[in-house]
């Protein structure tokens, strides 16, 4: 088996909707390896959790991918049919969800919605479906896994609806999980527990992990590399300690000015002038050079993505290679 | 989950006794039944006699208070027609309203749900409009002219059905039933068509509705994510979803259907309750109308009951609340 376990070329997802196309992932190209994690990171309405549909094949419409490769383990999935995509989608690829007060469906028990999924891929009988369930429950810090698997998702908290969800990624020991903000709905102790559990799987099973998430300080202690997106494109990536340390993208400058412990206490956290644009319609030219205070006229013209140090990517005109104090 | 059904049988009864004032006192507001029992030529002595023998020469609040402290004995009067117990009366014809009412609902569930999850997974297909469109028909033709149109199609033309009537009974459980011989049923099969008609349309646009609003949920997104059977997401997770309104829709419905029965029991001649309670209006004969009316009320109420019931055992989050 390769150690590329992803690697997705050149993927642009539109929308078509009425009022235009939304190029909500435009041209973006990253890849993971075996047993390592990718976080996704960048501001609301980026494409993030877009991207991570389109690797599992799970655009709603009237979304759909436009262009590009998803290579799974040297299979591209944008030419695979329904059925093969079935049989990857929680077996080989498991997604986590954003938003865990809706992922588990409200009128069937924990145990329906687990086995199910054990019985959808594994031609085991319906105790070990029930018995590895409950393993799973436990994996994720859930006390009296047997109690809780007889119990409606209503009787959860949202916390325990994600780790539930979780859980479910988990069944089958994927080869790729995508992981949509996960911890956010969890307290501190819980997270630390879960991405314990994370790190754990993608070492020994050598599951490779694409992470969402707004945080910086959880990708800093958990991704190998990270990949920074601004309306719908990758504008800097690379190794996680390298971008964070000499960061190149204005937009990613501004991302960790950001972070509350990167500056000195009582200073104020400097926030990235002006607003996201509308990717409705979004014409040509850098998208960030609205609010870029390095912006000129070369950047009425798209930048292309270039690779400014081996294994790094940025799409800039203008690199800033000093850090703003 | 006890205290909250015992709460449910205060309430009903309390329906009940209001309505037995309102039965009373509508039934007494629409006419005088000696009008049309007596011959006009009956002279005052007779007149009187025959008030007396019915009881309308007591006042108005004792005729009431007679005939509540007969119901509680289960005695509904009876009948200035038939002079048989109305109760009786009315239990007779019970069977055949009952099962061409429950066919009905069967129909509706039968053909609604699968049309209505045709319709809602494919509304862009040519089929899944033609459903939609055909529902609104279902909705908007009157009863009566359908069935007479079905009578015109495949009695009269084609021949294929019997166009009125109940035909040939078997007993089962000392009731006369209809669905239990082949000719029973061609003979049902019509008015229970026309009867469900409305609800055929309702359940399937129901069905559709809730699979449009719940395909786009994150739940839906989520068991597809999972690697599960596409049937299985549609027949399992969003199906189970969309059966509680249903459930509810339909359950409140088949009182309904038993009161609207009526004109469809009249086109048919079929003898039910409808049209027992119809002929007992022309003539005023005020004990079948009230049992009549009384029988309906104890329906919806049971109904209603049953429907809760059922709600607690679809719904999850029901149960909870209800049993703390
Ligand atoms: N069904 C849809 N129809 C039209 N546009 C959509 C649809 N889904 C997403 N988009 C657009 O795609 C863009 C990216 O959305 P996405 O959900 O990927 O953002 P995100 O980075 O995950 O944001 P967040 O951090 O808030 O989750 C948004 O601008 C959104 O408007
Ligand atoms: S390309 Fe120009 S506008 Fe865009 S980030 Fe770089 S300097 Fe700023
Ligand atoms: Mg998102």
């Amino acid at each position: 088996m390769s150690d590329t376990t992803l690697e997705v070329q050149g993927l642009s997802t539109h929308f078509l909707t009425r009022a235009g196309v939304v190029r909500a992932v435009e041209d973006i190209s990253f890849s993971v390896g075996r047993g390592r994690v990718l976080g996704l990171v960048g501001e609301s309405g980026s494409g993030k959790s877009v991207t991570g549909f389109s690797v599992i094949g799970l655009v709603d419409p009237p979304g759909q991918i436009v262009r590009g490769k998803i290579l799974f383990q040297g299979r591209d999935l944008t030419k695979l049919d329904e059925r093969e995509l079935q049989d990857l989608r929680g077996n080989r690829i498991a997604m986590i969800f954003q938003d865990p007060m809706m992922t588990l469906n409200p009128v069937l028990r924990i145990d329906t919605q687990m086995i199910e999924t054990v019985l959808a891929h594994d031609n085991v009988s319906r105790e070990e479906a029930r018995q590895r369930s409950r393993d799973a429950l436990g994996m994720v810090g859930i006390p009296s896994p047997d109690e809780r698997l007889v119990s409606y998702p209503h009787q959860f908290s949202g916390g325990m609806r994600q780790r539930v969800a979780i859980a479910i990624a988990l069944l089958h020991r994927p080869d790729l999980i995508i992981a949509d903000e996960p911890t956010t709905a969890l307290d501190v102790t819980i997270q630390a527990q879960i991405l314990a559990e994370v790190q754990k799987l993608a070492r020994e099973v050598g599951t490779a992990l694409i992470w969402i998430t707004h945080d910086l300080s959880v990708i800093a202690g958990l991704a190998d590399d990270i990949a920074v997106m601004y309306a719908g494109r990758i504008v800097e990536s690379g190794p996680v300690a390298e971008v964070l340390d000499k960061p190149m993208h204005p937009y990613t400058h501004g991302l960790i000015g950001s972070v509350p412990s990167r500056n000195a206490r009582g200073s104020r956290l400097r926030q990235i002038p002006g607003m996201t644009p509308s990717m409705l319609n979004l014409g040509p030219g850098c998208a960030f050079r609205a609010r870029c205070a390095r912006a000129d006229a070369a950047c009425a013209a798209d930048p292309q993505a270039t690779a400014p140090v081996a294994g790094r990517t940025l799409r800039c005109f203008h690199p800033q290679l000093e850090m703003t104090a | 989950m006890t205290t909250w059904m015992l709460r449910r049988l205060i309430q009903a009864a309390f329906v009940m006794l209001v309505m037995t004032v309102i039965v009373f006192i509508g039934v007494n507001v629409i006419g005088d039944p000696v009008e049309i029992l007596i011959s006009p030529e009956a002279d005052q002595a007779e007149r009187a006699r025959a008030v007396a023998a019915l009881g309308l020469d007591k006042p108005l609040w004792e005729q009431y208070w007679r005939f509540l402290s007969g119901a509680v004995q289960g005695d509904l009067g009876r009948s200035f027609v038939f002079n048989e117990p109305a109760l009786k009366l009315i239990a007779q014809r019970m069977p055949a309203t009952l099962e061409l009412a429950i066919t009905a609902v069967l129909l509706s569930v039968i053909l609604g749900i699968p049309l209505g999850l045709y319709a809602g997974l494919r509304p862009n297909s040519i089929g899944g409009k033609a459903i939609m469109g055909a529902s609104i028909l279902g909705f908007s033709l009157p009863t009566f002219w359908v069935g007479l149109m079905l009578i015109m199609v495949f009695a009269v033309q084609l021949g294929w059905l019997p166009s009125t009537g109940r035909g040939p009974t078997r007993e089962l459980f000392g009731v006369q039933w209809s669905f239990l011989t082949w000719d029973g049923l061609r003979h049902m099969a019509m008015p229970a068509l026309n009867l469900a008609l409305g609800n055929i349309a309702l359940v399937l646009r129901l069905t559709r509705a809730g699979v449009r609003e719940n395909l786009p949920m994150d739940y839906v997104k989520f068991a597809r994510a999972k690697g599960i059977s596409p049937n299985r997401v549609v027949f399992v997770h969003v199906l189970k979803n969309i059966l509680i309104p249903i459930v509810t829709v339909v359950g409140l419905e088949i009182g309904g259907l038993i009161a609207f029965a009526v004109v469809t029991e009249s086109v048919f001649a079929w003898p039910g309750m409808g049209k027992l309670i119809i002929d007992s209006i022309n003539v005023l004969d005020r004990p079948v109308i009230v049992a009549y009316l009384m029988m309906i009320v104890l329906l919806f109420v049971v109904i209603n009951l049953i429907v809760d019931l059922l709600y607690t055992v679809l719904d999850p989050r029901v149960r909870l609340e209800t049993k703390e």
